[in-house]
């Protein structure tokens, strides 16, 4: 491996069963990444056990597993393409594991869940597109594995497809692509297999080489949070990792929750060579400051500008993996980056099973591998942002006795719920109706508009463009007639939100923010689009009928879908 | 930052978590490579201190040109040693004779567990990665033992977000590991860039070197020309042979790390 080379850390999840040691097995193998004897040492354990070789014993290392047949822990095995290296991270399937699988997913960046094509979308699978969202993984691909099964049929293929996106999209988890595979086989691993035509996407690992990485942390509000304080020598000098942002020597800084200011005065160093005059997100460092206070673990380091939160009671998603139930009016430990903390359980709004989606109103408790959403309430001030603006300083865990019981998300301060979908960018945003869905009822005999789950998508975010009843493009526009702003949507992320005025024409289809196509087909056709918008907006609305039957095809990303009722679709959650 | 900035950011992250919970910590070194690195990474997390002593379980089967290794390095570092020997086993004889695995039990995982009641140690730091062996690879960075020393790998608590274990009953112990998630290469390309001094073992001579350091009687030496860290960089990336081949112990059966390990072995 080369040093320079980018790393890529994926978590592969799904139900017990459905092949993840495969998948793994496969990769490892068909990129050569084994050391010379241990496909021989797994050959050599599966004779002796009297079975045959199979790709996922390559992972097997201990005992219990291959009596079991089942992956107890976490395992992270290497394995590089021509692109970057990518360290792999196999999660437990089996329930009683849960706890192993978010041990691994945590860690990861981009995550490959799957689903066995005869059995289809099982508990589990449903369970950790649950947790994936809690852990603000983006990144997903969802392979449908085992296609031999049923005869690499594409109708059954779209079938799963269809019924995992419906589940996941409701839960903001947005896969970028689903890839039918038979690993056992090795269909679609490596190269496109001819067993399924139909099939126009990448193969795996061609597919995973598409996975962008984030970036980014360096620009955010600065988030240094106090690690420990040293005194080795004449030097006071203060430890900790940078969490987001950037600190320049000289530069004022609030220290939080104490809320004093001072100056940076030095950036220590051991070795010379190691001597830098700005450190950012990610890094291990130390500084001494002008004014010394009595500092201490757990405060947050900002800059004066741009504080985090600061609060004792606050709203939570977290899943709990304790033995003991998670219950009101008792004491726990909460940490949050190097913070610790009393607290109880304020109120319990919400427990989710994650399997079904069911809400059960008014618990009293969260059991084991249930998601709950809660009020927590700490002995004293703590410092935090909201997940969604910074996922180092938002998420915390739960110790109950000894051991870490929950992880969860801080999900906000005040009680304000969102009603619609928007694009956000600093002030502006867009109202997006493109992700609701259209059926024609039976028993209402008529057409009906289903929203979406209402959510905010921020620069960066990943955006559903396959719904059940549309499919955009990886790369659109969303023009708000009203405003004329631009939501510019490439590779399924928001990327910016300007003025149409301000946009240069590029070929990729625009639409508006319902979710018609604009027929733009030319950069003439766009430059002619821009000036009839330019009028309609400062003419009477009774123009928009004319303007919308020129302009928009309702249904070239759309089709109407049949439905008994609609009751079955009404979705009354919200992370 | 490279590669190479984030793997030294979080294992300086993990010692300094290590040193602020436990009142009672030690760093192992078996003067290796990779406990080497660790040392250089503490040198770095402290600010050129090393706030906690460094033990070595010796075993008095070493190659001896580590036992002078450590002895210098010891003094041009400034560090706290603490050497350790299980005399009682030596005494009645205990060798690789009486069987690796028996030898390695009584030399180093007992001795080691000596170490850890006589100075009562909370925190033992460790230089183990994933990529070494299977059972390594499901590490916890922080991973507890009971007062026997002894890991119940099947129900380890969860890991996650780089909040570790520093929650656990009196007499057990915490064993952290820092360059988990470091693999050989890492190590390498960090020695290299860092210039790090290493024991010259690892350096060919006529035609041998060693890849891997342990015991003299149970590890091996490989064929090799490389005599400078970035000839072995070369030469690692052209193998396919895997880096504790030549440690005797791993091979006595398909399960003799996962065995060790589950009784206390580093």
């Amino acid at each position: 491996m080369d040093i320079d080379r980018e790393v890529l850390n994926i978590v592969v999840v799904g139900h017990v069963d459905h092949g993840k040691s495969t998948v793994i097995g496969r990769l490892l193998y068909d990129t050569k990444s084994l050391p010379e004897g241990a496909i021989d040492r797994v050959k050599r354990i599966a004779k002796e056990k009297g079975k045959p070789f199979e790709y996922a014993y390559l992972l097997d290392a201990f005992e219990e597993e291959q009596k079991q047949g089942i992956t107890i822990d976490t395992t992270q095995l290497q394995f590089r393409t021509d692109k970057r290296d990518y360290v792999i991270i196999d999660a437990p399937g089996h329930k009683e594991f849960l706890k192993n699988m978010i041990s691994g997913a945590a860690s990861a960046e981009a995550a490959l869940l799957i689903i066995d094509a005869n059995e289809g979308i099982q508990e589990q699978s449903k369970r950790h597109g649950y947790i994936l969202s809690l852990l603000g993984i983006q990144k997903a691909y969802v392979l449908v594995n085992k296609m031999d099964l049923i005869q690499y049929s594409e109708e059954k293929f779209n079938a799963i497809k269809q019924e995992m996106n419906e589940f996941l999209t409701s839960l903001h988890v947005y896969p970028l692509k689903y890839i039918p595979v038979s690993a056992f086989h090795g269909e679609n691993i490596t190269a496109s297999s001819d067993k399924m035509p139909w099939y126009k996407g990448e193969p795996v690992l061609k597919a995973i080489d598409l996975f962008e990485k984030d970036k980014g942390l360096e620009g955010k509000p600065l988030r240094f949070p106090i690690q420990d304080v040293y005194k080795f020598d004449s030097r006071r000098i203060i430890a900790g990792r940078i969490e987001a942002g950037t600190l320049r020597a000289g530069d004022e800084i609030l220290i939080s929750p104490s809320n004093k200011v001072t100056k940076v005065k030095s950036i220590e160093y051991w070795v010379e060579k190691d001597k830098v005059d700005q450190i950012s997100a990610g890094m291990s460092v130390g500084i001494t400051v002008e004014d010394e206070f009595f500092n201490q673990r757990g405060e947050f380091i900002s800059h004066t500008y741009d504080a985090p939160i600061t609060s004792d009671t606050f709203k939570v998603s977290l899943f709990w993996m304790g033995k003991n139930d998670l219950v009101k009016n008792k004491e726990y430990k909460l940490k949050l980056a190097t913070q610790e903390v009393e607290c109880e359980i304020y109120a319990i709004n919400k427990v989710i099973d994650a399997t079904t989606l069911e809400n059960l109103e008014n618990a009293n408790q969260a059991k084991t591998n249930d998601v709950a959403e809660v009020t927590i309430k700490t002995k004293r001030e703590i410092c935090f942002d909201e997940f969604r603006n910074n996922q180092n300083t938002g998420r915390f865990v739960i110790v109950d006795g000894y051991d870490v019981c929950g992880g969860g998300i801080v999900t906000g301060l005040a009680q304000e719920r969102q009603s619609a979908s928007k694009f956000v960018k600093q002030d502006d945003e867009i109202v997006a109706k493109c992700f609701d869905e259209y059926y024609y009822v039976l028993t209402e005999g008529g057409i009906k508009k289903i929203e979406g789950v209402p959510h905010s998508f921020n620069i960066g975010d990943v955006i559903p463009s396959t719904g059940v009843t549309y499919e955009y493009p990886a790369d659109f526009n969303v023009v708000d007639i009203k405003t004329g702003l631009t939501a510019i949507i490439r590779k399924s992320k928001l990327q910016d939100i300007i003025s149409l005025k301000h946009l240069a024409y590029e070929q990729s289809p625009f639409i508006d923010s319902q979710g018609a196509f604009i027929k733009i087909y030319s950069e003439e056709d766009f430059n002619k689009f821009a000036a009839d918008l330019e009028k309609l907006q400062q003419s009477e609305s009774s123009r928009t009928a004319a303007f919308a039957n020129q302009w928009f095809d309702f249904m070239k990303f759309r089709q109407i879908r049949y439905l008994t009722a609609t009751k079955s679709l009404e979705i009354e959650y919200q992370i | 930052m490279d590669h190479l900035d984030r793997l030294e950011a979080q294992s300086i992250f993990i010692l300094r978590e290590a040193y602020k919970k436990f009142g009672k910590l030690g760093m192992l070194w078996s003067i290796g490579k990779d406990s080497t690195v660790m040392l250089w990474l503490a040198k770095k997390a402290f600010f050129g201190h090393c706030p906690f002593p460094f033990i070595h379980v010796d075993t008095t089967h070493k190659i001896p040109e580590m036992i002078a290794f450590r002895d210098r390095m010891a003094k041009e570092y400034n560090i706290e040693l603490i050497v350790h020997t299980n005399q009682e086993a030596l005494d009645a004889g205990m060798g690789p004779d009486k069987g690796r695995l028996v030898c390695c039990k009584a030399l180093k995982t007992d001795g080691l567990q000596q170490v850890v009641t006589k100075y009562e140690f909370e925190g033992l730091i460790l230089g183990i990665r994933r990529d070494e062996e299977g059972s390594r690879s499901k590490e916890r960075v922080f991973s507890e033992r009971n007062k026997d020393s002894e890991w119940d790998y099947t129900n380890q608590a969860p890991e996650l977000w780089d909040q570790f274990k520093t929650d656990f009953p009196k007499g057990n112990h915490i064993r952290v590991h820092p360059i988990l998630h470091w693999n050989e290469m890492d190590i390498w390309a960090y020695i290299e860039r860092e210039k790090i001094e290493l024991v010259d073992l690892y350096f060919a001579k006529n035609g041998k070197r060693y890849r891997s350091l342990g015991c003299a009687p149970c590890t091996g030496q490989i064929d090799s020309n490389a005599v400078t860290v970035a000839q072995i960089i070369e030469e690692l990336k052209n193998t396919k042979v895997g880096e504790r081949a030549g440690r005797a112990q791993d091979q006595e059966d398909s399960y003799a790390m996962q065995k060790l390990r589950k009784d206390g072995y580093m």
